[in-house]
């Protein structure tokens, strides 16, 4: 069965995998994080604030984008993104966006949605005395934020925020419908080039589970390790 | 912003020679309803299965459970698709794998089922809670009333726990309706798959995909309102889901 398979195309191909591919995804899921996380706190905020239309119009974000597929967002952005930079620089004609720009800033855009829920779910879970008390002490509603809900909300969630990561990470794989040579669409490329569907495909598999697998392992022991006693 | 806007493009007719523009989108939408709606009976099928399993006493069950889960949780969705359809058919023996490559409509096929088995691990997860999160007693009273293990789950355990877990489920649904679209990239042409196809023939990128949005919030906006209906009379009494 793996009698006419040459397993020596992937040695050759390594640096090439790794070297390009894989730091173009570790990077775009890293920075996409970040940039999710931020984007995603802010979004919290909004639809957590008093302001009624803020709330409004963070949830309708939200919803939007949660029913959308990933790959027709990702379609979105690509061919937006150029016009947003025109509108933004005030330059005459659509501008050139590079891939990692226009796929960075397609997975910050759309993990914002899902990390805002779960920030919302941790600053809920903050009990109403924190808040209160704070005001008590004179903190504005910025400085309560930032010293006493959020650190808290973030600690709370973390494990839930580095799971999402690691959908995350195996989300960045669509970046492929561009013909990004991420890792996946660099494995392809040697695939295609090589002949070697197979070959390259089974070990992209395995690359991936691999370290999807060792990633959810450390969250399972960082979750035992940090949770709270109450 | 210079872009030339034409809505009246959906009324033209497609180069496929077969009707609009419209027409093209709508036999996509069609295609992600009817592959979604197979999917998601692959997921159910092999879910339910899994999540019994996974609800088990015995160890080799919650083993083979956690195994399941975990190999189609760690892989991205693209390449399992990549795997059954690539992949899968070299491995098997000649007259067999010739045989699915030539399989009409392979990537409507290895789509429900690449999907399906994707999303079935979710709905494993799912249910294995649901069924934790019924009281103890309830297994137990089954026990005393003389049913065995799978009349208990039959009768007692399985009705109640998919009464419990069903917002969930219909998330579920909603993500495999979603997720449908990555079989774009082996070749199957459901909803997005005919945008970007309009897109490459008409040049009228920010209508194609505006048309594509628009059915994927229909259909979003369909099912949470029907689930919505059902989940209400479907609650179970005394349950905070419930009246």
């Amino acid at each position: 069965m793996f009698g006419n398979l040459d397993f020596d195309v992937i040695r050759r191909s390594l640096p090439y995998l790794f070297l390009d591919g894989m730091s173009f995804t570790l990077m775009l899921t890293g920075l996409s994080a970040l940039g999710g996380l931020v984007f995603g706190t802010m979004i919290a905020l909004m639809r957590l604030s008093s302001y009624r239309l803020m709330g409004r119009i963070a949830g309708l974000y939200v919803d939007f984008m949660r029913s959308l597929p990933l790959v027709l967002v990702i379609f979105w952005f690509y061919f937006l993104v150029p016009y947003i930079g025109q509108w933004v620089t005030g330059a005459s004609r659509p501008i050139r966006v590079g891939a990692f720009t226009s796929s960075l800033v397609t997975f910050i855009m759309f993990e914002a949605a899902y990390f805002s829920e779960i920030m919302r779910a941790g600053i809920q879970s903050i009990s109403r005395g924190q808040p209160a008390a704070a005001s008590a002490l004179g903190l504005t509603y910025a400085q309560s934020m930032r010293y006493i809900v959020l650190p808290q909300a973030f600690r709370n969630m973390l494990p839930v925020l580095l799971t999402q990561t690691i959908v995350l990470f195996q989300d960045t794989s669509l970046v492929y419908v561009l013909s990004i040579p991420d890792f996946l669409g660099a494995a392809s490329k040697v695939a295609q080039r090589d002949g070697r569907l197979v070959e390259m495909y089974l070990f992209a598999a395995l690359v991936y589970f691999a370290i999807s697998c060792l990633a959810s392992y450390g969250v399972r022991r960082l979750q035992a390790r940090i949770a709270i006693v109450r | 912003m210079n872009y030339n806007w034409n809505w009246h493009i959906f009324f033209e007719p497609n180069p496929t020679g077969a009707g609009t523009y419209l027409d093209m989108l709508v036999s996509g939408l069609l295609l992600t309803i009817k592959t979604a709606l197979l999917a998601w009976i692959i997921a159910l099928i092999f879910g339910t299965i899994i999540g019994i399993l996974r609800s088990l006493p015995s160890k080799t069950a919650s083993w083979v459970g956690f195994g399941y889960v975990e190999f189609f949780r760690n892989m991205p969705l693209l390449v399992q698709l990549f795997l059954w359809f690539f992949v899968l058919p070299e491995l098997l023996p000649r007259a067999a794998g010739l045989w699915m490559k030539q399989l009409p409509n392979a990537p409507f096929w290895t789509a429900a089922i690449g999907v399906g088995l994707f999303m079935s691990a979710r709905v494993a997860v799912q249910l294995a809670a649901g069924i934790a999160s019924l009281p103890r007693g309830q297994k137990q009273a089954a026990t005393a009333l003389g049913l065995t293990t799978a009349q208990g789950y039959r009768y007692v355990l399985l009705p109640m726990a998919f009464r419990i877990i069903m917002p969930p489920l219909t998330s579920e649904f909603l993500n495999t309706v979603k997720n449908t679209s990555v079989a774009i990239t082996i070749g199957l042409i459901e909803l997005t798959g005919q945008a970007r196809a309009m897109q490459e023939f008409s040049f009228q990128v920010f209508e194609a995909f505006t048309a594509a949005t628009v059915m994927y919030l229909a259909i979003n906006i369909i099912v949470v309102t029907g689930m919505r209906f059902l989940e209400r009379s479907l609650a179970i009494p005394g349950y905070i889901t419930g009246k």
